[in-house]
């Protein structure tokens, strides 16, 4: 009888400690996208394939699919072939584990290794015009598909790294991603609604911006809003929150490409 | 890299009024905004729009600073006959751009 106290204890404080990290978990049944929150004018702009702004980028990604590019003077359909039925899918399990890196890469991670290796061409640069181009095409494949992303032994770690910082305090105004988006949804910032912060419609067409965007982009965004330090473009600690974010919007479908405000 | 999307109805009868929408890539730099070093950024904007429908002009609209990057236009015509719809948008620095669609009319 001695032996067993000391372990209910652990016991307990384990439950405590996991209850107070997830209170304000939001649950399935009332996730909701982010275009959920948008105005009607918003709305239509998503709807309409002419109107949605994100069509260019869209358009222009189709034209860099074909084109030959690289010292192997190869393009992404000469291996790929019709980006409809090969990529179909694919932008829904994205962040995905890379066995070369033995971590996760996201998207736009990926079509930058498929330049380096197959075509021999240059990188390119993270909100570059050309990488959105090709990151908003390749993810136009897979609108209307759920969000799938696998989560395993070896994407685990990665993923708890994610959630961890997403319920961490940090910047100057001592603010979790969580607490604006688990525990105040809804509610106003200023002039917007803050949405539940599901990556559903990356890259998106960002009215503010004026332009198309990619999800590292608007969580470098969020960070500097909170004044906390941001992490480089591509660094570990984005795509694993990216991973988290993929995770915690699982099933829902990709919108790609998103209009918001 | 000029891009731009036309929307117009692929079909419509005779007489009926038909709405056109076209959206075009491009930043349309007002010319207003400084770098930070002070340096006035120059001015990149499209100038005019047009859209023939069989050659006749059943459209124009100038644009000027201060418009929105990537230009939406809708507006409506009147389905006369079958035959090509062609949108022109000229502007800065030499900036052309040309698109056309197709209606067939019964």
């Amino acid at each position: 009888m001695s032996g067993r106290a000391p372990h209910l204890l652990a016991a307990f404080s384990v439950i405590a400690l996991a209850g107070a990290t997830f209170a304000g978990e939001i649950p399935m049944t009332e996730r909701r996208s982010g275009y959920d929150f948008l105005s009607r004018e918003t709305r239509a702009m998503q709807d309409d394939d002419t109107a949605n702004p994100g069509m260019l980028a869209v358009l222009e990604g189709g034209a860099l699919w074909a084109r030959k590019t690289g010292a192997a003077g190869r393009a992404c359909a000469d291996c790929h072939g019709d980006a409809g039925a090969s990529m179909k899918g694919v932008a829904a399990r994205y962040p995905a584990f890379d066995a070369t890196l033995k971590r996760p890469v996201n998207l736009e991670q990926r079509i930058n290794r498929c330049r380096a290796d197959r075509q021999q061409a240059p990188r390119l640069a993270y909100e570059s015009r050309e990488l959105l181009a090709l990151t908003a095409y390749v993810a136009r494949q897979s609108r209307g598909l759920p969000i799938d992303v696998a989560i395993d032994a070896r994407t685990q770690p990665f993923l708890d790294n994610g959630r961890a910082a997403f319920y961490r305090r940090q910047g100057q105004l001592n603010l979790a991603c969580s607490q604006c988006h688990d525990d105040n949804w809804g509610r106003r910032l200023a002039g917007n609604v803050i949405p539940q912060a599901h990556p559903t419609g990356y890259p998106v067409y960002r009215l503010e911006w004026q332009g198309l965007g990619s999800l590292q982009r608007r969580l470098r965004n969020c960070l500097v809003g909170i004044r906390a330090e941001s992490h480089e473009y591509g660094a570990p600690e984005l795509v694993e929150l990216e991973l988290f974010l993929m995770w915690r919007a699982r099933g829902m479908a990709i919108e790609t490409p998103g209009v918001r405000p | 890299m000029a891009n731009a999307l036309v929307n117009v109805p692929a079909r419509a009868r005779r007489g009926e009024i038909i709405e056109v929408k076209t959206l075009i890539s491009h930043p349309m730099e007002t010319g207003y905004r400084r770098t930070q070093l002070g340096a006035r950024i120059p001015r990149d904007i499209i100038r005019l729009f047009v859209c023939t429908y069989n050659g006749t002009e059943v459209f124009r609209a100038e644009l000027h600073p201060a418009i929105a990057a990537n230009p939406f236009f809708v507006f409506s015509t009147v389905a006369t006959e079958s035959g090509t719809l062609a949108f022109q948008w000229t502007g800065d620095n030499g900036f052309s751009a040309t698109e056309s669609a197709t209606i067939t009319v019964e």
